[in-house]
C-alpha cells in the first residue's frame, strides 16, 4: 500500500475561513484525559467495526496472528533457535508481557518497544538478521505475542530509569511540530471525542497494535500510526528506530495503562 | 500460496444451515491506481470462488475489483451426511489454491 499517496486528513487546514474556526477551537484548554475518561479507540468505532474486531473469524488482523504463530516455532539464525525454544508455548508465556510494553530496557539505557524486543532477542539470541521493519513477520510475530494479553488491562511501569524516558515523551507529545504547529495532545486530549471533518477524534489510545486499519488494508504498528500523525501536521517524521519514538511511545502506554488490550484490534 | 483462515464449526446438526467464515490475505489490486511513477498498477484480484461439499457445488461466485484487501466471504450451508468441503479460488494470475474443511454431522 505504499503506493498510496500519503493521506492528509485535514484538507481544509490549506486556508479559507475553516482554518480561522480551527484555530479558534484549538486555543481551548488542553487537559488530560482522567482515569475514569479513558476511551478505546474501539468505542469510537462504527458498529460494523467492531464487529469485526469482536468475530475473531472475521478479524483480518488474525492472518497475521496465524504468521506469527508458525514463525514462532520455526527455527532460524546461526544458532538454529526458534521462539518456542526458549519461551515455550506463548499462550503460557507471553501472557500479560505484552501489556507492559514499552518496557526500559537496562542495558540499552532506554525504553523498547515490543518489535524492536522481537529484533533483539532475533538478532542477539537467535543470530538472525533482523526483520524488515513493518514486515508481514515482524508484525504477524508482535500480533502473535500481543494476542497473548488481550482482555489485560495496559500497564506500563514509568518508574525508576524510565522517568526521564517518560518525561521526554510527554514533551514531545505537549510540543508543537511541523508547518501546521499542532502538537499531539491539543487533537488527542483536547479535543477528542469531537470531530475533525467526519471522523471522531479519538483519544490516540495505543492498546491494540499492531492493528488492522481499513485506510491502509493491512496490518500495522503504532510507529506507522505515528508517522502518520506526523505527516499529517506536516511535521518530519522520526526515524524507524529513533529514540524520540519509544520516549513518545512509553508516554502513550502510561497514558493507556488500565485500557484493555484488544490486539490484533480493528481500526478505521 | 496465500494464507487462509476457515472458520466451520466441528460439529453440525443434519439439515440445520451453519455459518462458513474465509478470510483470504489478498491484495485485491482493482487495476486502477497508479503508482508513484504515474504507471498503472495491474489489476490482481481473487475473479473466482467455488466451495463444494463431496464433490457437490455448494457456492460458486464471481468476485470483481470493488472489493477491498483480505476479503471475508461468509456463507451458510446445510448438509446430511458427514463430509469436506472444498473451497477453490483463482486470481487473475491463474493460480489456484483449494483449501478443506471437515464437517461431521452429529
Amino acid at each position: 500500500m505504499s503506493r498510496l499517496p500519503s493521506w492528509c486528513p485535514w484538507p481544509f487546514l490549506q486556508g479559507g475561513p475553516a482554518s480561522l474556526v480551527l484555530a479558534g477551537l484549538l486555543a481551548l484548554t488542553v487537559a488530560p484525559a482522567s482515569a475514569a475518561d479513558k476511551r478505546s479507540g474501539y468505542q469510537d468505532a462504527s458498529p460494523e467495526t467492531q464487529a469485526m474486531q469482536d468475530d475473531d473469524a472475521a478479524n483480518p488482523g488474525f492472518l497475521w496472528v496465524q504468521q506469527g504463530e508458525t514463525l514462532w516455532s520455526g527455527r532460524v539464525g546461526n544458532a538454529n533457535r526458534s521462539c518456542a525454544d526458549c519461551h515455550g508455548a506463548a499462550p503460557a508465556t507471553m501472557r500479560g508481557v505484552a501489556a507492559r510494553y514499552p518496557m526500559f530496557d537496562a542495558r540499552l539505557g532506554r525504553p523498547i518497544t515490543l518489535p524492536q524486543r522481537i529484533q533483539q532477542c532475533r538478532v542477539e539470541r537467535q543470530g538472525a538478521a533482523p526483520l524488515a521493519s513493518e514486515s508481514d513477520a515482524l508484525l504477524g510475530l508482535a500480533a502473535y505475542v500481543g494476542l497473548q494479553s488481550r482482555g489485560m488491562p495496559v500497564q506500563v511501569a514509568i518508574d525508576g530509569p524510565a522517568q526521564p524516558s517518560f518525561e521526554a515523551g510527554k514533551a514531545l507529545f505537549t510540543t508543537r511540530q511541523g508547518q501546521f504547529n499542532l502538537s499531539c495532545a491539543q487533537c488527542h486530549d483536547g479535543l477528542a471525542g469531537q470531530r475533525l471533518a467526519g471522523s471522531v477524534i479519538p483519544q490516540g489510545q495505543p492498546n491494540g497494535y499492531p492493528e488492522y486499519r481499513l485506510e491502509w488494508q493491512g496490518m500495522g504498528s503504532l510507529e506507522r500510526r505515528i508517522r502518520n500523525c506526523l505527516v499529517g501536521v506536516r511535521a518530519e517524521p522520526f526515524a524507524a528506530d529513533a529514540p524520540e519514538l519509544a520516549d513518545l511511545e512509553l508516554y502513550l502506554g502510561w497514558r493507556a495503562n488500565g485500557l484493555r488490550v484488544e490486539t490484533p484490534a480493528v481500526r478505521p | 500460496m496465500v494464507r487462509v483462515l476457515i472458520s466451520v464449526p466441528k460439529r453440525v446438526k443434519r439439515g440445520e444451515a451453519f455459518d462458513v467464515k474465509l478470510l483470504i490475505s489478498h491484495p485485491m489490486e482493482s487495476g486502477q491506481r497508479r503508482d508513484d511513477m504515474g504507471q498503472a498498477i495491474p489489476r490482481d484480484i481473487i475473479n473466482s470462488f467455488v466451495c463444494t461439499f463431496d464433490g457437490d457445488e455448494v457456492l460458486r461466485a464471481d468476485l470483481f475489483p470493488a472489493i477491498a484487501a483480505n476479503p471475508f466471504l461468509s456463507f451458510a450451508v446445510v448438509v446430511q451426511e458427514s463430509g469436506t468441503l472444498a473451497m477453490t479460488f483463482t486470481d487473475d494470475h491463474g493460480a489456484v489454491q483449494t483449501e478443506t474443511a471437515s464437517v461431521t454431522v452429529e
